[in-house]
């Protein structure tokens, strides 16, 4: 047993580096951060010279972990959630692709979006790709799944997905660690053609893929982390994937009566669950997450057999515990204090001091002449814009959406429009968006907020640094339009005079407010 | 043997550190021990909640029921209040007293402290004041920390052991404070 208590996300990481790992990828993401951060804290990583640098955005990440694998070595690719939908042309042709060296995919859904701006449930891509997925039920499971999936990644030569939820990415415990296995040495893929998806080599590698369907299957059939427990009573069987089940566990005290399937490998076991649909009457499914099982086993016609969130027995949305499960499983529940009103929100703030709040200021006096104008935000700290007393900015949709939904807004017309956008966030996916509205010379406003890091997950490199003007410059910004600007109590005057200007000018600027984190700066 | 503890504050107020000691003494005492965490967005200046698990067979769940909690620990009162739905009556209450006030309509603090004292078993401390008085303003967490001492079946010795290793790199003083503090909290819970 570990001296040391594990976060799930931890516990994986060490497995992954136990299991051979020479590369991690990743862009920052609650909850899927600590991955990234345990491996470049890690003694063992620095000595064997493991790659651990942040990468731009999740797609870059998904593509470099994809580049290790062809050249034969184990790499694993970390992102939260949403990531995956910015990694997900990468993600889905690399299962047309195979994999040489074992790839890992690592997305952590954030249920009951704690900090995100959806809870959509990875599971779901796994199946789109076709490929295998696992979700684990605790941080042992995490730790043990990462060799497994090196293995089969290499056996079947495919990636696989694992899914981690808020509640064990971010939760500690003891754990068993196992000897560690040797890198690999690089080594062709087994057919160098595979990796060109041109249309005729596409189709055999999707038929070879269609083909391993059945592989999958019989493998999560076999898997160790599929099990059926017996049980007397019948009237009810439970189905619970990944943590789900610690839940279950917790609501009958352990002994519970009704037989259960623990699923934390797919696609869907299906041996196992033809043999509770057959024993139990009814079936209660406990997933975290989205009812990804429940819609698969109701079908288009909603059987009623099957219980869940889409049959009202759990809700149809936000994280679970076992009261609820207690509460779906008709077990009498402990009497509760009812909510105080004495109780207020306490919503987080920007630090006192934060250069975020001098940018807003300038902007909000900047625009007291201007009614129309709308700000479109962006993802960061500077998000907490939005809230009293700047209300500041009306959108915040995905990263990189603020320059590029400025300029929609201001193709229909809308104007004065502005984009507030940070550094780490520009380089993720807002430089595109700019060359756009820089080939329409867009009459919008785009102010990036460069606070030298990532402050928002943590304060990880922002991998712009120092370059942010020269970037903008690059991609055919207007130099005398390109202006910078320190966002301080004392500069603020001036630094409306600027926004003023840029506003005024009917094509488009780039406004840099530059100022460290305060954060970044007290870690130093 | 098992002791489910959930711990509230505001971010910054150090309730990871406390959940870190506690959760390294458990484990040095052979204990397993699960503790769930928050991190990200809400930790500047936001409500945060750690729930720590301990107990001599597996734990299973990573998430305390609402309801069944052995104690509950608060560094601010409103949290406390916050959280106490997941208290079981037969559990303890520990809360500082002094309010972290970073919102516009904070409730007035006498109404909050006899809410708190509704929960039998409660032991309502100025933690603050106290650390204030010890000359380090800091280690409020760990006078709360002493104060739940007096509940955790838990030698003190392996706290204030695992206090020693957490604050080694900063030095002597620092450990000498902070074992201070702890000391004055459980003295203030008999
Ligand atoms: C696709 C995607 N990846 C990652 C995240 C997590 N995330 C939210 S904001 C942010 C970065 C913020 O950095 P920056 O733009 O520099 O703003 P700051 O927080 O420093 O003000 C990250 C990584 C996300 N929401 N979406
Ligand atoms: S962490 Fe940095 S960027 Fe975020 S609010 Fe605090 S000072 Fe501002």
């Amino acid at each position: 047993m570990s001296e040391n208590l594990f976060l799930g996300d931890e516990a994986l990481a060490q497995g992954a580096l136990d299991a051979g790992l020479s590369g991690c990828y990743a862009y920052p993401g609650t909850p899927s951060t600590e991955i990234m951060e345990y491996i470049q804290a890690s003694p063992e990583a620095a000595a064997r010279g493991v790659h651990r640098s942040w990468s731009s955005n999740e797609k870059v990440a998904m593509e470099e972990a994809l580049g290790m694998s062809y050249a034969g070595k184990r790499a694993m690719v970390c992102m939260k959630h949403v990531g995956l939908n910015v990694a997900a042309d990468g993600f889905v042709n690399a299962a047309v692709t195979g994999s040489n060296g074992g790839l890992l995919v690592v997305a952590a859904d954030d249920p009951s979006m704690h900090s995100s701006q959806n809870e959509q449930d990875s599971r779901f891509y796994a199946q789109f790709a076709l490929i295998p997925c696992l979700e684990p039920s605790s941080q042992q499971e995490a730790y043990n799944m990462a060799a497994d999936a090196f293995n089969w990644s290499e056996q079947y030569e495919t990636p696989l997905l694992l899914r981690l939820t808020t509640r064990l990415s971010h939760s500690r415990a003891n754990i068993c660690t196992a000897p560690a296995r040797a890198e690999n040495r690089r080594r062709e893929p087994s057919n160098p053609r595979r990796f060109t998806l041109l249309p005729a080599i596409a189709k055999q590698n999707y038929d070879r893929l269609c083909a391993k369907q059945a592989e999958f299957a019989e493998l999560s059939d076999k898997s160790p982390y599929n099990l059926y427990y017996e049980g007397q009573d019948c009237s009810l069987g439970i189905i619970c994937t990944g943590i789900a089940g610690n839940y279950v566990q917790e609501a009958f005290a352990g002994k519970c009566p009704h037989p259960i399937l623990k699923i934390s490998h797919y696609p869907l076991p299906q041996k196992k669950l033809a043999r509770l649909l057959a024993e139990c009457e009814k079936i209660l499914v406990v997933e975290e997450g989205m009812p990804f099982v429940e819609t698969q086993l109701r079908g288009p016609l909603g059987d009623p057999r099957i219980l869940g969130r889409l049959s009202g027995a759990l809700p149809r949305s936000g994280e679970l515990n076992t009261r609820l499960v207690q509460a779906a499983c008709g077990l009498p529940l402990p009497p509760l204090v009812p909510p105080s009103p004495l109780v207020l929100n306490r919503p987080p703030r920007l630090c006192d001091g934060c250069p975020h709040i001098n940018t807003y200021e300038a902007l909000n006096q900047a625009l007291r002449d201007y009614p129309e104008a709308r700000v479109f935000g962006d993802i960061g700290c500077y998000t907490l814009g939005a809230l009293p007393p700047f209300n500041a900015i009306s959108s915040c949709v995905d990263m990189g959406a603020s320059i590029a939904m400025a300029k929609g807004a201001a193709d229909a017309g809308l104007q004065p429009a502005i984009a507030v956008i940070g550094d780490s966030t520009f380089t993720h996916s807002g430089m595109t968006g700019l060359l756009d509205a820089v080939w329409e010379n867009s009459p919008i406003t785009v102010i990036i907020v460069d606070n030298f890091t990532t402050a928002m997950t943590g304060g990880q490199t922002s991998l712009g640094y120092g370059k942010i003007e020269n970037i903008c410059l690059g991609l055919g910004v207007a130099p005398e339009h390109l202006r910078i600007f320190t966002p301080l109590p004392k500069q603020h005057d001036a630094n409306v005079q600027v926004l003023r200007e840029e506003i005024a000018y009917p094509g488009l600027s780039v406004v840099i407010a530059r100022r460290e984190c305060l954060q970044t700066i007290r870690k130093k | 043997m098992k002791y489910d503890i959930v711990l509230a504050g505001v971010g910054g107020q150090g309730i990871l550190t406390i959940a870190a000691i506690i959760g390294q003494a458990a484990v040095s005492h052979g204990l397993n021990v699960k503790q769930s965490e928050v991190h990200g967005m809400s930790q500047r200046g936001g409500s945060v909640v750690a729930h720590l698990r301990l107990g001599s067979a597996a734990i299973k769940s990573d998430l305390i029921a609402p309801g069944s909690a052995d104690m509950v620990l608060a560094m601010e009162p409103m949290e406390a209040l916050r959280n106490l739905e997941f208290l079981s009556p037969a559990g303890v209450l520990i809360s500082n007293t002094t309010p972290v006030i970073n919102i516009g309509n904070y409730p007035p603090l006498p109404e909050l402290l006899s809410a708190l004292r509704t929960h039998a078993n409660n032991h309502l401390i100025d933690g603050d004041q106290m650390a204030k008085d010890l000359g380090s303003a800091r280690s409020v967490n760990m006078v709360l920390l002493g104060a739940m001492a007096a509940y955790l079946t838990l030698p003190e010795e392996t706290l204030t052991a695992a206090i020693r290793e957490l604050f080694t790199r900063k030095g002597e003083s620092v450990i000498a404070s902070n074992l201070k503090a702890f000391a004055a909290g459980r003295a203030a819970v008999n």
